[in-house]
């Protein structure tokens, strides 16, 4: 009965969004009515998230009586897999991403108090609207509560490379983020239906992109960090069109949280933070697409299902070109902002938001050029790293330099911007750029990077000089840590690119090799055995002066469904990382490949640190926000 | 200078339509010489496939072809899609999911004697994926096999 209760809420959740959507369109001839639009809403968050509860609950018990849980279940899992399991697979990931929809309005219909009455009800149509079609979607085309009879003993079990804690928790993050970007475009939508366009959307809209972007970035993060160590390739970031799915939406809301400061603060840039809200939900329906339709060669697409795709295509087409026929249709009649001049905070906000437009322009053609490709000539083409790191590259190094002076300017005009200031991370920079030097091998865009990066680093602490630090209000501690990791991250970026060193050999027991400064001998192997799986283990160990450390990279054979998984064994320097893999048996030898990667851990720590500055920022906006509602006037405009 | 409201927002408009010509001028230059081709042993054998440029060559793994080389760390295999055969060399550890009767793509050059040596190896990464590109080939091919 539990499956069929799920449908059940599902259902009465998806009539509910419908009488939502009604009551939002018709609320000004309904009188008192109209105040029931947000109990509606909670009440629709509410029964989706039992619904999701109670698929959580089948994978718990194995109910093998369920489709989908014989299709990605096993009893014998481990109890966290059995629970991650509920969304390891498509049906139950859709319904996490409806959930999220569904709650993030209901939170929004309980806790937003500044925003016109009018507008919040504008907004929750909007996301009514939303929630319908991902409902349609799920009903129609990927019930997850489908029965299966006869039911099989016993599930087919989840891939075990997505038995990973790591990976339990990866997609939930970034649903949260990408569907958090969804109450951004509803309250655009909100706002252009009532013409309610300023100050006081942003600040509605402000909270929302913090926490979507903060989530966005760890899930992108968590993400980069488990190919790195899971898949056992040492790389971090493939441009593989997945992970392009969750990096459009992010370089979308990074332009999006800036421009909305300045709309917040300011009143100025009305068009284009609206536009940028519907860009960046636009973007999380694109990656979703992508993921869920398999149009696209990706290591990680789950099925490839010409009906699911274009399912979502046309969600994707009705939503995304509905918001923009409708801002085509209201922009002439949004206020003028407040003016301010070329060299001013504001300008450097907008040159920012420029520059990431490109980058996300040129990551969007360079995942969709594939597609158009092979529509227009049937040829069939793949974009990869050559093509995005030679466009990406140089154009970070640009936004890295916007970086540098961009904080220090003040709002509206800034004539005689203080030169002085930026003094010393410019020469930083030159002195770091010529360190580069030592390695006289290193390509030209590692060097710079590693010199822009030396360069922002310093220039990020310079908001700080002159402040009573105790007094320095949160949101500006979180601008410097966030640029801060930006620096982080490029300076892990360039080193690994210029910097790895390694070794790839068929060793006997006994033999030694080298790795950058590391002399790593090859103990021999032994069987082990986990909870589903059994393994190889090899034993190394790394000597580098006296420091000795041991290693026991692991190559697992899971049984149920026969798969083989690498477990790379790491251990973290100050300076960087030693990364071992074993592979297959050759005779009496065994393959291992060795990486030394100095400062490799600087990529995620930068993307903890621009997480972290995220959180702040968030935390000081809403403390300082809370309780002060806007002044009539503003709220007016 | 301070611009005029209206034109201040034409300003606007017109640096944000100059930055999406550069997104797309800088994009189609990266895409002219950057672009990795996909291409099947199919095309191989028919010559449609160029020799000495980055390429992703995608199809099955034929069963019995194998070898590993005895350095230990190299192994040869050939990539067919039923109708054209095209042999790989590969230096690294393969990829767990690389096996006989099975999808891989190998990303590297094509070389004059017609040997494809590849410089990464994907094979698939969900049991249930398979490269749309492929996706007929291989339900064909293992139509075949069936068959026989």
């Amino acid at each position: 009965m539990i499956a069929e209760a799920g449908l059940a809420a599902l259902w009465l959740a998806f009539s509910l969004a419908l009488l939502q959507f009604g009551l939002a369109v018709a609320s000004n001839r309904l009188g008192d009515l109209k105040t029931l639009v947000a109990p509606v809403a909670v009440a629709q968050g509410v029964l989706t998230l039992l619904s999701f509860a109670l698929l959580i609950w089948l994978f718990l018990r194995t109910d093998t009586s369920v489709q989908l849980v014989a299709a990605n279940s096993h009893s014998a899992k481990p109890f966290i897999y059995r629970f991650s399991g509920a969304w390891g697979n498509h049906e139950g990931s859709m319904l996490l991403w409806v959930t999220v929809l569904s709650a993030a309005g209901a939170l929004l219909a309980l806790v937003e108090r500044r925003l016109p009455e009018r507008s919040l009800r504008a907004t929750l149509g909007a996301q009514a609207l939303l929630a319908l079609g991902f409902f349609g979607f799920l009903l129609i085309a990927s019930n997850p509560f489908t029965r299966l009879d006869p039911a099989p003993l016993q599930g087919q079990g989840l891939n075990p490379l997505l038995q990973d804690p790591g990976l339990a928790f990866h997609p939930p993050t970034l649903y949260l983020g990408y569907v958090g970007l969804s109450v951004a475009f509803s309250l655009a939508v909100g706002a252009l239906v009532t013409r309610e366009v300023g100050p006081a959307m942003a600040r509605a809209m402000r909270p929302w992109v913090l926490g979507a972007w903060v989530l966005l970035t760890i899930g992108i993060v968590a993400g980069s960090y488990w190919a790195y160590y899971e898949l056992g390739w040492g790389g971090w970031w493939f441009w593989d069109p997945v992970e392009n799915a969750s990096l459009m939406p992010w370089l979308a809301a990074t332009a999006l949280l800036h421009s909305i400061n300045v709309l917040a603060a300011r009143g100025s840039l009305r068009a284009w933070t609206v536009m940028l809200a519907v860009v960046a939900f636009s973007m999380s329906m694109i990656g979703t697409f992508l993921v869920r339709s398999g149009i696209l060669t990706s290591v990680h697409s789950f099925a490839v299902d010409p009906t699911r795709g274009s399912f979502i295509l046309g969600l994707l087409i009705f939503y995304t070109g509905g918001a923009l026929l409708l801002f085509a249709l209201r922009i002439a009649s949004v206020r003028e902002g407040a003016r301010f001049e070329i060299v001013s905070r504001e300008g450097a906000l907008v040159a920012n938001n420029l520059i990431l437009s490109v980058i996300l322009g040129t990551v969007f053609v360079g995942t969709l050029y594939p597609v158009a490709v092979e529509a227009v000539s049937g040829e069939k083409i793949s974009v990869g790293p050559p093509y995005f790191n030679a466009t990406t590259g140089p154009l970070v190094l640009i936004l890295a330099a916007v970086l540098f002076i961009g904080p220090l300017l003040r709002w509206r005009r800034d004539s005689r911007p203080n030169l002085r200031r930026i003094a010393g991370p410019v020469v930083v920079t030159i002195l770091a750029f010529a360190l580069t030097f030592i390695d006289p091998e290193m390509n030209l865009l590692p060097r710079l990077g590693l010199a822009f990066a030396a360069g922002l680093a310093a220039a990020s602490f310079l908001p700080l000089a002159g402040r009573d630090l105790r007094r320095t209000p949160l949101t500006i501690w979180g601008m410097v840590i966030s640029h801060l990791g930006i620096a982080v991250a490029m300076t892990g970026a360039a080193a690994d690119a210029s910097l790895t060193r390694e070794t790839l050999a068929a060793a006997r027991i006994g033999e030694v090799l080298t790795v950058g400064p590391w002399k790593v001998r090859f103990n021999g192997v032994d069987p082990v055995a986990g909870p589903n799986w059994t393994a190889i283990e090899g034993h190394l160990v790394a000597t580098r002066g006296s420091t000795a450390i041991r290693l026991d990279p692991q190559s697992r054979y899971f049984s149920s469904p026969p798969t083989e998984t690498n477990e790379a064994a790491i251990t973290t320097r100050l300076d960087g990382q030693l990364y071992t893999v074993i592979g297959k048996r050759q005779g009496d030898r065994w393959q291992l490949r060795l990486w030394w990667k100095p400062m490799v851990t600087f990529i995620w720590l930068g993307g903890a640190l621009i997480a972290l500055g995220g959180l702040l920022a968030l935390i000081g906006r809403l403390r300082r926000e809370r309780g002060r509602p806007l002044p009539l006037a503003e709220a007016r405009t | 200078m301070t611009l005029a409201p209206k034109h201040q927002r034409l300003v606007l408009v017109l640096l944000a339509v100059a930055a999406l010509i550069g997104a797309v001028m800088l994009a189609m230059w990266g895409l002219s010489d950057r672009a990795a081709y996909f291409r099947t042993p199919q095309d191989v054998a028919a010559g449609r496939a160029e020799v000495g440029v980055p390429l992703r060559l995608g199809g099955m793994v034929e069963k019995g072809s194998i070898q590993r080389m005895p350095d230990g760390v190299s192994v040869a295999f050939v990539l067919t899609d039923g109708v054209g055969q095209v042999p790989v060399r590969f230096t690294g550890i393969v990829p767990d999911l690389f096996k006989e009767n099975s999808g891989a793509i190998a990303e590297g050059q094509l070389g004059r004697d017609g040997t494809f040596v590849a410089d990464n190896i994907l094979a698939k990464h969900d049991e249930r994926y398979m490269p749309p590109q492929m996706g007929n080939q291989a339900a064909e091919l293992m139509t075949r096999e069936t068959a026989k």
